[in-house]
């Protein structure tokens, strides 16, 4: 256990999101969403397809344009900002079913992570982390992204994320996809990144898996927040059991 | 690193070519030359078109509007104010890079993405040419003539002269294209390109300003076409509006570096050497069979388009080059020889 961890309850929050709503034309997608996540600590939000998990993350990493609410990030209003300008504030964004660049060479995806002039100075650093997090990726330097496998891809996704030198990730269902020894692989992978204190924002289907990874959660239903708590109450919470874990 | 680097007896090839095209209004009768001089004007304008849709991922189906723009606001220059092609053309590219602007920005800005931004491009290269039918001052829709010279005496200046002029004129274009093309891919702006072009949301969260990228584009690629209308009409030295912004321009511009490779830099060029001869040919070849059915070159040079896009559907270029061995690592190699 790292040392920070007992006394993450009391410190400042790295995001917090409060009363955010959000629809798409009329359908409306949140309603009064509010989320926090602590210093170093992993929060997943769970809820079933269409509850508005995905929306919840595109609205943080600035895809989408919130309706009302604030999203705080590091003590500052980052409301509404474009999603450029949001990663440049240092928050990273995984998207669901890994957007990497096909067509051109695992090295320029990972180059093109660190598009930004913080990240452009540490780049050398940052792959050099990236790759040792990522073995696989090193062997692949040259080959065209689209030719990976999904499992590959997906840490090239994470990798490229890393090398913008985010603060914060949001992960929006990594496991999508996957083999179950790669869905394994891929939370060993998230464990590290939260042995490095990189706070964690983890959408899952994977309920199991990512409520004993997290250290809170949150369930979604119809775009609103339920239910919230630590993860270890979650897992013992009857209700979720039944509705989310199928136990 | 976006453009992957050619071998040893690529560059020996490039060379070779490079050199026979130098000599060839040696060889070559003046049909034979206006015909390469039409090919590298395709070549020239193609590769100005391939930076916005092969590589930026953005379509334009108007770039006959680009076209349009420096030919007239060139020969406008000259027509009225006597001032010499070379000054044309910078007024000309300052003009098609501030609508390219517009275009961007209203496009852009508003989200009209894919299919829906192409219809913008359209409609903004039809409106310009009902504008031009209507503005006398450059002749209407009954056209805007330049004085006609000998041609006995070439003045590089004025743009004055032969059949060679132009053909050296294009060539020096088309060859300072593809090194601009290719030193702009190299470049931080290139590698933004292709990553708005992959995935424009993924380019976003990978912290690329993804407005400015897309607008860089079709800014450089409006202001790169705008030359060869300049050229276009001191070599025609007529220009109507019905002709130059139509829309069977536009289209005719965008077929050779699609032919050729899209998003690769010598697609265009492959593309534009290989269909301007070959539609010439088609007619030649018609017109000596004495068969003048209306239509019936328009249906072989279709069929040639279909045969090769199935046979090769990422273009000649990179069947081409993978054959000759011509780069590194076949089958690699991001904006070198990649179709997206």
């Amino acid at each position: 256990m790292l040392s920070g961890y007992g006394t993450a309850d009391s410190a400042d929050p790295v995001l917090s999101v409060t009363g955010l709503g959000l629809a798409y034309g009329d359908a409306i997608a949140l309603t009064e969403a509010s989320l926090t996540v602590l210093p170093g600590a992993t929060t997943t939000v769970l809820g079933a397809n269409g509850a508005g998990k995905t929306s919840l993350i595109r609205a943080i990493a600035g895809i989408l344009t919130p309706r009302c609410g604030r999203v705080r990030f590091q003590g500052e209003d980052i409301t509404g900002l474009p999603s450029h300008k949001i990663c440049e504030r240092g928050i990273g964004h995984v998207a669901e079913g890994r957007q990497i660049f096909g067509g051109l060479s695992v090295r320029e995806n990972l180059d093109l992570g660190a598009s930004l002039k913080r990240a452009r100075r540490h780049r050398h650093d940052s792959l050099a982390y990236v790759l040792d997090l990522f073995p696989r990726l090193h062997e692949r330097l040259t080959q065209t992204a689209g030719t990976l496998s999904g499992g590959e891809q997906q840490m090239l996704a994470i990798g490229r994320c890393l090398m913008a030198r985010p603060s914060l990730i949001l992960l929006d269902e990594p496991s999508q996809g996957l083999a179950p020894t790669l869905v394994r692989d891929l939370f060993a992978i998230l464990a590290r990144l939260k042995a490095r204190n990189m706070p964690l924002v983890l959408v899952e289907q994977n309920v199991q898996a990512s409520l004993a990874l997290a250290d809170h959660g949150y369930v979604l239903e119809n775009g609103r927040v339920v239910l919230a708590g630590s993860a270890a109450d979650l897992t013992d919470n009857m209700e979720i059991r039944r509705a989310y874990l199928g136990l | 690193m976006s453009t992957t680097p050619l071998r040893p007896h690529g560059w020996l090839l490039a060379a070779i070519l490079l050199g026979l095209l130098l000599a060839a209004p040696r060889f070559l009768d003046p049909y034979q030359l206006s015909v390469l001089t039409l090919a590298l004007w395709f070549a020239y304008v193609g590769q100005a078109w391939n930076l916005m849709m092969g590589f930026a991922g953005q379509l334009s189906l108007g770039h006959a509007l680009y076209v349009g723009l420096g030919g007239y606001a060139a020969a406008a220059l000259y027509v009225h104010f006597g001032v010499g092609p070379w000054f044309g053309m910078l007024l000309a590219v300052a003009v098609a890079a501030v609508v390219g602007a517009v275009i961007g920005a209203l496009g852009f800005r508003f989200g009209v993405r894919g299919v829906y931004f192409a219809l913008l491009t359209i409609a903004f290269a039809e409106f310009t040419r009902i504008a031009f039918d209507h503005w006398d001052w450059l002749g209407g829709s009954g056209g805007l003539f330049l004085p006609v010279v000998h041609e006995a005496s070439n003045d590089l200046w004025t743009l004055r002269g032969e059949p060679a002029l132009y053909y050296y004129v294009m060539l020096a274009m088309t060859v300072l294209a593809l090194l601009l093309v290719s030193v702009l891919l190299r470049s931080r702006l290139g590698y933004y390109w292709l990553a708005v072009r992959e995935d424009q949301d993924a380019a976003a969260a990978a912290g690329v300003n993804v407005f400015r990228t897309k607008l860089s584009a079709v800014v450089l690629s409006g202001a790169m076409t705008a030359p060869g209308g300049v050229i276009f009409a001191f070599m025609h030295n007529n220009l109507f509006p019905e002709e130059i912004f139509s829309m069977a321009r536009s289209i005719e511009i965008i077929i050779p570096p699609i032919v050729g490779g899209l998003g690769t830099l010598f697609g265009p060029i492959v593309g534009a050497f290989i269909l301007t001869p070959f539609g010439e040919a088609v007619s030649l070849a018609l017109d000596q069979a004495g068969l003048s059915l209306p239509g019936l070159k328009q249906f072989l040079y279709g069929l040639a388009l279909m045969v090769i896009i199935i046979w090769m559907p990422h273009g000649i270029w990179p069947w081409l080059a993978r054959r000759l061995g011509l780069f590194g690592r076949p089958g690699h190699g991001g904006g070198g020889e990649k179709a997206p």
